[in-house]
This record gives C-alpha cells, sequence and structure tokens, in this order.
C-alpha cells in the first residue's frame, strides 16, 4: 500500500498497520464488524512469509496468540464483542504471563450476540475484564481511520515495550467508516525481546514462560510487578485529545466514535457562545484519572456521553471523587442501534448548560 | 558384571525396579530417605548384570546411571 | 572397561524435581520424551507446552523452554509458536482431560490443520491433580470420586477413544497408544514417541502419542496393581498399537 493519502475503511487500515508494524503472526476467527480484518490479512500475511491462521474459536485464536508471543514476535488477534469475551482466559494469561500482543476490538452491540449496530458497549470488557486475578489490559480507542493507523502502531509499541496484552477498542462504525487517511512508517523503535524470548534454550538455562507462581511471596511479587508496569504505561503512553477545554464551564467526556460527533456538537455550542470543551481520553486503560480530576476543578459541570448505559461514566466519578470540591457529573447514553447525531448531543449540552451554568452563574454571565 | 547409581534420596518406594529387575539384585532399605520413604536399595550387587531394566521402569530418575 | 549404559538424559533438568506420586507413570512418559529428544539432538531447538493438570510441573523436570498454556490450550499455544517459528521443534505434554475433553476441539483442528507438532497424551482414565474425577476417558463401571458405584453409560456416556479419533483426522501422520507397564513396553513406547517427533521434523503432519498411564493414587492401588490394571481392562477398551504410521510409509 502507498503511504500517501488514500481513501481507507476502518478494518483495512487496522490490517494493513498492522503489517507495516511487523506483525508477524495473525490468528482469528470471523465475527462483523470486524471480518475484513482476518480476510485482508489472509492474503497478505502468506505472501509475506508471515503467519495466518484461521483459529477454529476464539477461544483458539487468543492462545494461539499467547504462544506466538511466547516467542518474542508480533503477535495479533481481531474480535468482537461476545467473541472477545471468549478470549477472556487466554488474555488473564497473557497478562500473568507477560507475552506481548494485540487485540483487535471492534465493538457491536450487545449483550448477548445484539447485532452489529455501532455500540460503545464493550468499554467494561476491554477495560475491565473478564478475566481472572489482578491484571490490566491496556486499551486505546481510535475516533477516525487514521486513529485506526496511529493507535495501531502505538499497541504494538507498547505491547512490545512493556510485555503487555493491548487493546484497540474500536467499534462497529469507525471500523467500517471509509475516509482519507495515510498509512505512514511504523514509527517506533523495535524492543530487543532476545532475552526472554522462547527460541530453544540453546546455551543457555531453559526459560519457563507461565503465570503459575507455586510460592506466596514469589506471586504477590509478580502481580506488585505487573501493576508497576502499567503505572509506568500511563505515564509514558498515554493519550488524550483536549478541545477547548481552557475556560470550559462544561466539559463533555467521550470516547471513540461518540466522540467524534460530541466534538462537532461542542463545536456548535462555541459557535452559539456556550464555554464548553471535549475531553477525549484515548488510552481508557490504565484510566486517566489525574487528567479528568484536573479538569474538574475548573469547570461547573462534566457531562459524559457514550454510546451505552454509562461505562466510561464509572471511571470519569472515581477520578473526581477526590477532588476538594465535587462537580455533577450527568450523563447522556445509548445503548447499540442507533448513532447520536450531533443536534441531539448539541441539545443536551444546552440543557445542561442551561441547568448547570446558568443556576450558578446566572444568564448575565455568559 | 554391573553398576547402578541409586539417589536414594529421590527414591519414592514404588518398587517397580525390583519387579523389574530379572536377577533381583534390588531390595527396600529398612532406613528412610529424605522424602520419608523405604527406598531401594542395592542388596545384592554382584548379580547385576547392567541391563538398565530398573532404570528405564523408575518413574523417578532415581537410578541416574548404569554402568556393565 | 566398564562401559555407562543408561543415564539421566540431558533434556531433564540436573536440578529436576518429579513431583508426581510414587509409581506413577507421568514420570517414566517424561523421561522418554526427555531421551527421544536427546537422541534426535533436538532439545536446544525444542520448544515445549505445559498444560494444565499433572502435567503443569513440566518445567520442574524438561530442560527446554516451557511456555504454559491454559487448560486445554495446548494444540493451540503450540500452533502460535509452530507457525511463528517454523524452524522449531515444538510438543505438548498434556493429560487426557487437558486434551480430549477441554482441549478436544483445539486438538482435533490443530491436527486437521496438520499442525507440525508433537502431542503426548497421558490417558489415565480419572481428573488426577484435582483428586480423581470422571473424565472423558474413565471406563465404564470405574469408580471414581464423581461416579461413587462406577460410571454407567446411561448416565454420563463412554469413555472417549481418542487415538481412534485421531487417526481420522487427515492432518495426523502419527498416530499410536502405548502403555508403560513393563520395560518392553516402556521400549516400545520410546520407539513410538520417537516416530512422533519425527513426524514433525520430516514435515509430515502431527505426531501423536497416547500412553496408557498409572494413577495408583487415585485409583487406590499399588503401582504393580495398576500396571496390571493398564495390562487389563484398560487396554481391552484401549486397545494398544500403530494407529497410523506415515513416518515409516515416507521411508
Amino acid at each position: 500500500m502507498k503511504k500517501e493519502r488514500q481513501l481507507l475503511k476502518g478494518n483495512y487500515a487496522i490490517a494493513q498497520a498492522a503489517i507495516e508494524a511487523g506483525c508477524q503472526s495473525y490468528f482469528g476467527y470471523p465475527i462483523t464488524p470486524q471480518s475484513e480484518i482476518g480476510e485482508y490479512l489472509s492474503t497478505k500475511m502468506p505472501e509475506l512469509g508471515r503467519a495466518y491462521v484461521a483459529a477454529e474459536s476464539e477461544v483458539a485464536a487468543i492462545n494461539m496468540v499467547l504462544g506466538a508471543g511466547s516467542t518474542g514476535v508480533k503477535a495479533m488477534t481481531s474480535s468482537s464483542s461476545c467473541a472477545v469475551a471468549l478470549m477472556q482466559e487466554g488474555l488473564s494469561f497473557i497478562a500473568g504471563d507477560e507475552i506481548p500482543c494485540v487485540l483487535v476490538s471492534v465493538m457491536r452491540g450487545g449483550p448477548g450476540l445484539g447485532y452489529i449496530y455501532p455500540s460503545q458497549g464493550d468499554y467494561y470488557q476491554a477495560t475491565k475484564g473478564g478475566g481472572n486475578g489482578d491484571y490490566k489490559i491496556v486499551t486505546y480507542a481510535p475516533a477516525s481511520v487514521q486513529e485506526c493507523v496511529d493507535l495501531t502502531y502505538k499497541c504494538f509499541y507498547v505491547s512490545q515495550k512493556y510485555r503487555t496484552p493491548v487493546c484497540l477498542l474500536a467499534d462497529g462504525m469507525i471500523g467500517q467508516t471509509m475516509e482519507p487517511a495515510v498509512i505512514g512508517e511504523y514509527p517506533y523503535e523495535e524492543i530487543d525481546q532476545s532475552d526472554w524470548a522462547l527460541d530453544g534454550a540453546k546455551g543457555r538455562k531453559p526459560r519457563f514462560i507461565a503465570s503459575i507462581e507455586r510460592e506466596q511471596e514469589a506471586l504477590r511479587k509478580r502481580v506488585v510487578k505487573i501493576f508497576e508496569k502499567y503505572n509506568k504505561i500511563l505515564e509514558n503512553e498515554n493519550i488524550f485529545e483536549k478541545y477547548e477545554t481552557e475556560g470550559a464551564k462544561l466539559v463533555i467526556t467521550a470516547f471513540g466514535s461518540i466522540a467524534r460527533i460530541a466534538k462537532a456538537a461542542v463545536k456548535l455550542a462555541r459557535k452559539n457562545g456556550l464555554k464548553v470543551g471535549l475531553f477525549r481520553p484515548i488510552m481508557l486503560n490504565p484510566f486517566p484519572e489525574k487528567l479528568v480530576a484536573e479538569i474538574a476543578q475548573k469547570v461547573d459541570c462534566i457531562l459524559d456521553i457514550e454510546l451505552n448505559c454509562g461505562q466510561m461514566l464509572q471511571d470519569i466519578k472515581a477520578s473526581i471523587s477526590n477532588c476538594a470540591s465535587t462537580i455533577p457529573v450527568k450523563f447522556y447514553g445509548r445503548p447499540a442501534g442507533v448513532m447520536m447525531t450531533v443536534e441531539e448531543i448539541y441539545k443536551q449540552i444546552e440543557n445542561v448548560y442551561k441547568e448547570i451554568v446558568e443556576k450558578k452563574y446566572g444568564t448575565a454571565c455568559i | 558384571m554391573g553398576r547402578i547409581v541409586l539417589n536414594r534420596d529421590r527414591c519414592k518406594a514404588c518398587y517397580l525396579c525390583v519387579d523389574a529387575c530379572p536377577k533381583k539384585v534390588l531390595g527396600a532399605d529398612n532406613q528412610v530417605n529424605a522424602l520419608g520413604y523405604y527406598p531401594v536399595t542395592v542388596s545384592n550387587p554382584e548379580e547385576c548384570i547392567g541391563c538398565a531394566m530398573c532404570a528405564r521402569v523408575c518413574p523417578d530418575i532415581a537410578i541416574e546411571k548404569v554402568y556393565r | 572397561m566398564e562401559q555407562l549404559v543408561y543415564k539421566k538424559p540431558d533434556s531433564i533438568k540436573d536440578d529436576f524435581k518429579i513431583s508426581f506420586c510414587p509409581g506413577c507413570d507421568h514420570g517414566t512418559a517424561v523421561k522418554l520424551v526427555a531421551e527421544v529428544l536427546d537422541e534426535l539432538g533436538v532439545r536446544e531447538n525444542t520448544i515445549g507446552i505445559a498444560s494444565v493438570g499433572c502435567s503443569v510441573f513440566s518445567y520442574d523436570f524438561f530442560n527446554v523452554d516451557i511456555v504454559e498454556a491454559p487448560h486445554g490450550r495446548s494444540m493451540a499455544a503450540a500452533t502460535g509458536v509452530k507457525r511463528s517459528k517454523p524452524d522449531k521443534v515444538v510438543f505438548t505434554y498434556q493429560g487426557d482431560g487437558d486434551l480430549a475433553s477441554i482441549g478436544l476441539a483445539e486438538t482435533i483442528h490443530a491436527m486437521t490443520r496438520g499442525e507440525k507438532v508433537t502431542a503426548i497424551c497421558i490417558n489415565n482414565t480419572t481428573y488426577g491433580m484435582t483428586g480423581g474425577q470422571a473424565g472423558p476417558t474413565t471406563l465404564i463401571g470405574q469408580v471414581t470420586t464423581t461416579t461413587t458405584s462406577g460410571r454407567k453409560a446411561e448416565l454420563s456416556g463412554y469413555p472417549l477413544k481418542i487415538s481412534e479419533i485421531l487417526k481420522e483426522v487427515d492432518g495426523t501422520a502419527y498416530v499410536a497408544r502405548v502403555t508403560l507397564d513393563s520395560p518392553a513396553a516402556i521400549m516400545n513406547a520410546k520407539k513410538c514417541i520417537k516416530k512422533a517427533f519425527e513426524a514433525q521434523i520430516k514435515g509430515l503432519g502431527t505426531g501423536f502419542v497416547e500412553i496408557l498411564s498409572t494413577c495408583p493414587t487415585n485409583w487406590k492401588m499399588t503401582p504393580q496393581e495398576a500396571h496390571a490394571r493398564v495390562r487389563g481392562e484398560m487396554s481391552e477398551v484401549f486397545k494398544p498399537g500403530v494407529y497410523k504410521d506415515k513416518v515409516s510409509e515416507a521411508l
């Protein structure tokens, strides 16, 4: 693919970016709305002499990723919602094993089979997970096709640098959107994996990659070490977008596709003289609590907008729970099905603005 | 003539080697080992032919070497 | 002049720890795999997959690189390793619960793809690690902690015949069922395990050996009685033999 601006579908952008990032092994099972990723890689990977395996299930796919990742190569799988649910055990093992890998999760509507409509109902699944034990899946959420590319690169880099599973959390809308984007070169340094990866115990002691730890103290230390890693990731690898938050009285929080629509609504609000800004966490896990708290100190209200029944909302609330003065956190959300429009979000902004800001400052202040 | 190198502290006293030995070289020790078992002992060393049957059947690799 | 005729294989660690119960055939099976790796000269080019069950402690004794797979997923993990590093010798060491119950889909599909890996399955007709519950291979009439009056077909079905199933899978190149109940049986088992490794090394497909093993602790038998059971009722249902051998055909 040419490294120039081209019209690209989100799913294809992710797939080609994975190739550019040096993904050596892909394992997957079809599920809409992300099947294009596997389709694309089924042709491209063998052409490049890399591994593509059509796994018999998502359970198998994630464990193939586990095996591949244990050899130090860049390994990836992609899936969606009810099928990502099947991967939770494997993800817990991979996190415990400290194996690098990338999971692309293109959300569909749930619960259960739901349908393929855009949804952000798997924020909890990605950031809180269903696997056992103390661990996190580092998560990045793209809001455009360009970010699908850039964040796929970021996911591979962070996974390799910190030896941890990283999730690219897209949704059906981003996956299926076609818009101009550039697939540039992989911008990160290559991380040497030779000091831990399995390649046959030649001239050295054998290595053992596992999550099992029979000694009490060793088990505790292992988990503590993993969590120290998450702190470093939050410190070094956090990405977010702040739009018009300076001087804002109301800040919208949103992630992924809905944040894009919310941003248009914020622009409209600014045009109409409302002091509204947007905070879009791009790294969702570990959650940037401090940033949210800082913003909360300076505004009168937060309006969280999600395409679900209020999932990131809980992280927003937790972030500001330690602030000296608490502010109201409003929520406007909707489960999978119908996408929100700019006008609809704008109306919400207007309502909340009136309710909170005007009450506090009086209309004269605006 | 043969000889075995037995690590008595690895023996878990299953005595599969005692049954496997065609020359009845092995028997049970009357002193417990580090694991708390009455391990195998070489009771008739002069009979050993170094066939290594004992080592092959030992699930604990307690018979580490066999010479002939 | 005295000659060394047997020694601990190099593919077993010097500071190894065999954590199995007294008389358990697991130890012998592990040793045979290690001897085969030694004889094929592939120890330093091998990656093993540890499964869940009694075989989880593979890293206590195997002197090779090992990655642990979740319960039942060894063949999927082996697929990931082999496809990423095709020049490595890759093997799984699994119990029957792992390979034939929770991991049956992964087992059959990896073998359907003809993954160039070797799977060693310990069939002891019970879940040993968890205390002797009925498993996929538990014999009709066998008393376990979950079939206290003996397994009844009408309640819990029939024992699964793994080798018979896997020989029908097109991607397998070698399928054999062996026992470890005598020195001769052990020597034969080793020959079969070697063939199962040659199947992948020669690029013919998946090599598979089902080892009928004892679980003296949960069977509540002495090791000797347990071997008699392997020879008797177990071998009657699970007939030992070579079920498929494309390795010899290829020679």
